[in-house]
């Protein structure tokens, strides 16, 4: 920091601070270098992902780098037709039915589980430890572990079945240390105070814990929905005979060297979008209808 | 297991049927889906193998014997270790930073939870592709080194930017960022400002605000944040082998390769190693921080 001129260097180190700090409208230099360091974190989020985006709109002449060759939708047809590319339609269904499964699955079991959490109960450390290592045990070890399982009980793995389970034994501790964060801010006495006007157990539930938890709800949905449909190395494994979209996307990478790769990789990141655009449009629409019906009970 | 220490104790809590009911659903995938599972790899791992992806019913040391007697084993530890090290380090810096920026210099909080909405946003899409759009970027005919060839700065292509343990740690940098952002950003915004404005005044520096305030109270998101990208980078062979291309290994990368050719005992016996040396990691971690206390408070 900047020297003090000898005169103020005789006042109390405390008394000097005071002065300099108390103009709250002057942004100190900490700000500025800040700013510019969340600017550039920013750009390099975004940067590499628009440029696969601006190039998979290229023709016939494409490659993987700049300069842009032309304008077409040649690698988006490419995706879809040819047969190298493998089943990216099916694996694509496959991944969203999955996700949606896992998502819904691992909303009710966090929830649940973030209320349990709340009170100490006997064996609650156990599984707190199973939760953690089940959240840390490297995916593909994991994968194995379920595939051998099911190989030895004569069962034939699939992604509605092993991949699922594996899918949720990471999703759900996640959901669950999102429960947690989002649970210390809720304050118990509106519960007691719902149970002492006479409110069941299931009410309040209902009436008063899901509604102010709904958006840390939406948050571990969220996350459910993303971290499954982009899992990769715990369904390696368990998937089965047919593939889901990121063990579609891993062969791409090793087979096709061609935009076609950049177009998958536009062509997931709307349907992300959209998925979740229309999540955050329903709640917002619930929302709108709950206060309009409040509204006119008033 | 500390916690469940405490619980043991005589005074402490009862068996209690609904929050065991509460629970149940989280049990139930994991005793299945977790708990079995890594039972399974234990036995596999002691088993023989003929070669042909079959298992022979016979307890042996063989598989745990070649994984710490070749000298492979440590190379590959030391290169996924030395990649968990450099991307923990670089996330951290720069997520506590990010969360710092947001929480305490960007006055308007709707502005502040904007900002962090854009930056989760591109974890919304496939990690995958994510990494791969660092190709016409760091690639030899790339953004970066076409603008430096063309200005002068240099005279031939970096061949270093791509397929280089540099690619590696920028893209796991990329990827996990986001995963120290989230939980210290929770544990900074309830810092009560006041607590900061108080210590102004008391004639504390900023270094000593950050040293006896802000730091400690994020604490819990720290060592959250940390378990996240250290268990995923230990995890992960996705990202070193295409990244590297071909030029790195990772511990799961080398057990990836012996599922490929069905060698299961072996990978079993590899995979027992890793996660005790995860679980290790995890549990250094952990003593430094109740997380459960910290974040169910």
């Amino acid at each position: 920091m900047s020297a003090h001129p000898a005169s103020i260097a005789r006042f109390p180190k405390s008394a000097r601070r005071v002065a300099t700090y108390r103009d709250e409208n002057r942004r100190p230099w900490t700000f500025w270098v800040l700013a510019a360091l969340f600017t550039t974190y920013v750009l390099a989020l975004y940067g590499p992902m628009i440029c696969i985006y601006v190039l998979s709109f290229q023709d016939v002449r494409g490659g993987l780098v700049f300069p842009m060759k032309g304008l077409s939708l040649h690698w988006f047809v490419d995706l879809f037709t040819q047969v190298r590319t493998g089943d990216v339609k099916g694996g694509f269904e496959r991944s969203i039915l999955l996700a949606i499964l896992v998502t819904v699955l691992t909303v009710v079991g966090s929830f649940m589980a973030g209320l349990a959490f709340r009170n100490r109960f006997k064996g609650d450390g156990v599984v707190f430890y199973l939760m953690i290592g089940s959240l840390v045990a490297p995916g593909l070890v994991l994968g194995i572990g379920v595939g051998l399982l099911f190989q030895y009980l004569g069962l034939q793995a699939s992604w509605y079945t092993s991949a699922l389970g594996a899918h949720l034994s990471w999703t759900l501790p996640f959901g669950v240390l999102v429960m947690f964060a989002v649970m210390s801010r809720f304050d118990r006495a509106w519960e007691e105070a719902a149970r002492d006007l006479g409110a069941t157990r299931w009410q309040i539930i209902r009436m008063v814990v899901v509604p102010i938890l709904a958006p840390g709800i939406v948050a571990v949905a969220l996350f459910g929905f993303t971290l499954s449909y982009d899992e990769f190395s715990r369904t390696l494994q368990t998937s089965g005979p047919l593939n889901t979209l990121p063990l579609e996307i891993w062969s791409m990478t090793l087979n096709v060297t061609s935009p076609s790769l950049y177009a998958l990789g536009t062509v997931t990141t709307l349907a992300s979008f959209l998925i979740i655009g229309v999540c955050l449009g329903a709640i917002a629409l619930m929302q709108k209808r709950r206060s309009n019906q409040l509204g006119r009970q008033q | 297991m500390i916690a469940s220490a405490d619980i043991s104790r005589a005074k402490g809590p009862r068996w209690n049927i609904a929050s065991w009911l509460y629970i149940s659903p989280l049990v139930l995938v994991l005793i299945p889906f977790f708990v079995v599972p890594i039972l399974v790899v234990l036995v596999a791992s002691f088993l023989e193998h003929d070669g042909f992806g079959g298992m022979i019913p016979h307890f042996t040391l063989v598989n745990y014997a070649s994984i710490f007697t070749a000298a492979l084993t440590w190379k590959l530890y030391l290169s996924t270790i030395k990649f968990a090290v450099l991307t923990w380090g670089l996330t951290l810096v720069i997520g506590f930073w990010i969360a710092y920026f947001l929480v305490f210099h960007v006055r308007n909080q709707l502005l502040a939870i904007g900002l962090f909405l854009l930056c989760t946003v591109p974890f919304w899409t496939s990690n995958i592709i994510r990494m791969i759009s660092w190709i016409p970027l760091l690639g030899k005919n790339g953004l970066i080194n076409s603008a430096l060839v063309s200005t002068g700065a240099i005279d031939q292509p970096l061949e270093f930017l791509l397929f280089s343990d540099f690619a590696v740690v920028v893209a796991y940098t990329h990827q996990l960022t986001i995963f120290m952002i989230v939980p210290i950003f929770n544990a900074m915004s309830r810092i009560d400002k006041r607590t900061l404005e108080a210590a102004r005044d008391a004639g504390a520096s900023r270094f000593e605000i950050m040293r006896h305030i802000v730091v400690p109270l994020s604490r819990n998101g720290i060592a959250l944040g940390s378990i996240f990208v250290l268990s995923i980078v230990m995890g992960d062979f996705f990202v070193v082998k295409v990244m590297s291309g071909g030029g790195s290994a990772s511990v799961v990368s080398a057990l990836f390769e012996d599922i490929g050719v069905l060698q299961y005992p072996p990978a079993a016996a590899a995979s027992v190693v890793l996660l005790l040396v995860v679980v290790i990691m995890i549990a250094l971690i952990l003593r430094t921080v109740d997380v459960r206390k910290e974040i169910a408070r």
